[in-house]
């Protein structure tokens, strides 16, 4: 059989190719290469960190608002208990604030809106690509962590909500360092409205250096935690435990 | 002229057939770690794309619904909303988990190899001496000249293929100067810790859209370049090519009848 050169070029390139794919596929499935670019993402969170000290998320104008904010993710809460406090207005209905707190906490809507109230126009940015602008208003985390009390152990905020995706509950979770960020707060007012049912009534987070999956919504209760492990899957998240997003979402 | 050829002999005497000293270390080093890198952060970067097939300028966008965004870029309707095919993408199945794992893992070894290989040639001189072009090149009838030239696939014989054309000084200054550090700028922009961190980058691209419409247009410009490039190196001869880009050595091609 004659080859030319080209052809044997042509059947090189082929062949690495498919090599290649091959190969990225097996990489991906193998435990030690992926615990290798999990290293990376350690050290992409390390240096992010590094480089953000305290800094603030940027903020916008009024004129810089969305037109109209896309609602992703849960869009609601079908369950009865849920829908009854949607339809009261939240007038029964308590943020719990538990674990590992000298004090645990019951705090009802108008406790929050009562509270010092921090507002901020900022991006809204999803893990697949797009974003959107939105002003929130809400007490900063850290007042209510503060009114709770940390015991010297907590180490998480876990944020447990009342939606569920794929049948699973919807939780997240932020390190301390987020937690009392100045631009952390529990928002329950979107463009001057109370938060609506797709937006995460009645109260969702709001952690502006990260991703729109850490922006938990419906939030029921607030537990302190020295550790994500022995949670769920351990991931720290819903999207972390369902589809190995990562915990740190600043990128 | 070409340091690596003075080596060997003064250009004078070289002449086509000779084989000499082309490429130096650190070059075919950095050309073949950001092989790798290119090849990964396109494969893992398109599968990203494939989350969010769509691109705006500004601040936002979003495709809400009942309201669009207004998008340059709408490919959501090509290939049942995944426009690039496992083939092209890693991992080959849907996965934005993983392919952001490989992406932001691969990010490092682009962005400090690039980092390395400008600095080194910088303070070693390749800039000045090999990549930056000389204004006489950048008349136009000298620019329109070479264009003529390599249209018909005329390439510089003997001692003067040791110099880049100024077609090869822009095209390389290009991904050196232009696409690398503009893909990796755009990159960090999408990252809502590096607009806490530098704020001003996310102005200076116009937005976190804006910034993720330039970083998909500097990849296809690489896809551009990647194509031109290899269809030049298999036009100019393959084989000495590949080799003095992997041990340095390179045969000065011949003039068209000279004798060996």
């Amino acid at each position: 059989m004659i080859v030319s050169r080209r052809g044997l070029i042509g059947i090189g390139a082929a062949g690495a190719g498919s090599l290649l794919l091959g190969g990225c596929d097996k990489l991906n499935s193998s435990d030690s290469f992926r615990g290798a670019l999990g290293g990376a993402t350690g050290l992409n969170q390390r240096t992010q960190r590094f480089l953000m000290g305290d800094s603030l998320a940027k903020e916008f104008a009024e004129a810089d608002i969305s037109p109209v904010f896309k609602a992703n993710g849960s869009l609601g809460v079908p369950d009865p208990a849920y829908q009854a406090q949607l339809a009261s207005g939240f007038a029964n209905w308590a943020l719990r604030v538990d674990g590992l707190v000298k004090q645990p906490l019951m705090l009802p809507l108008s406790y929050l809106k009562g509270l010092a109230q921090r507002t901020q126009i900022t991006r809204h940015d999803c893990v697949e690509g797009w974003s959107a602008i939105a002003k929130w208003q809400g007490p900063q985390l850290g007042t209510v962590l503060a009114a709770a009390g940390l015991l010297p152990t907590a180490k998480y905020a876990v944020f447990h909500c009342a939606d569920t995706l794929e049948g699973a509950p919807y939780y997240e979770s932020v390190d301390l360092t987020d937690a009392f960020h100045p631009q952390t707060i529990l928002a329950w007012a979107m463009n001057g409205q109370p938060l609506g049912e797709p937006h995460g009534a009645p109260i969702r987070l709001r952690v502006e250096r990260q991703l729109g999956y850490k922006q938990a919504k419906y939030i029921m209760r607030i537990e302190l935690r020295d550790t994500l492990a022995g949670l769920y899957r351990g991931g720290g998240g819903f999207w972390e435990d369902a589809r190995g997003y990562q915990w740190y979402g600043g990128i | 002229m070409n340091e690596a050829a003075a080596e060997s002999a003064p250009e004078a005497e070289l002449r086509g057939g000779d084989l000499v000293r082309r490429h130096r270390l650190v070059t075919r080093l950095w050309h073949w770690t950001n092989v790798v890198a290119v090849t990964v952060m396109l494969m893992s970067g398109l599968m990203i794309f494939n989350a969010h097939p769509r691109l705006y300028w500004g601040h936002y966008g979003a495709n809400a619904a009942g309201h669009p965004d207004p998008a340059w870029l709408d490919l959501t309707s090509v290939n049942h909303g995944r426009p690039f095919p496992g083939w092209i993408t890693i991992p080959t199945q849907y996965s934005l988990a993983d392919a952001r794992l490989w992406h932001f893992a691969f990010a490092w070894l682009l962005g400090l190899a690039i980092l390395g290989y400008l600095l080194w040639s910088l303070v070693s001189g390749h800039i000045k001496r090999d990549l930056a072009p000389h204004a006489a090149e950048l008349a136009p009838s000298h620019l329109w000249h070479d264009i003529k030239e390599h249209a018909a696939l005329r390439f510089p014989t003997g001692p003067a293929a040791l110099q880049y054309n100024i077609l090869q000084k822009l095209a390389y200054g290009g991904v050196l100067f232009v696409l690398l550090p503009g893909i990796i700028l755009t990159g960090l922009t999408m990252s809502p810790g590096m607009n806490a961190a530098v704020p001003f980058l996310v102005d200076v691209f116009g937005g976190r859209q804006s910034a993720r419409s330039l970083h998909f247009l500097c990849a296809f410009g690489l896809v551009g370049f990647f194509f031109i490039h290899i269809a030049m190196v298999v036009l100019a001869g393959p084989f000495n090519e590949v080799r003095s880009m992997i041990t340095g050595w390179y045969r000065l091609p011949r003039e068209k009848g000279e004798l060996p």
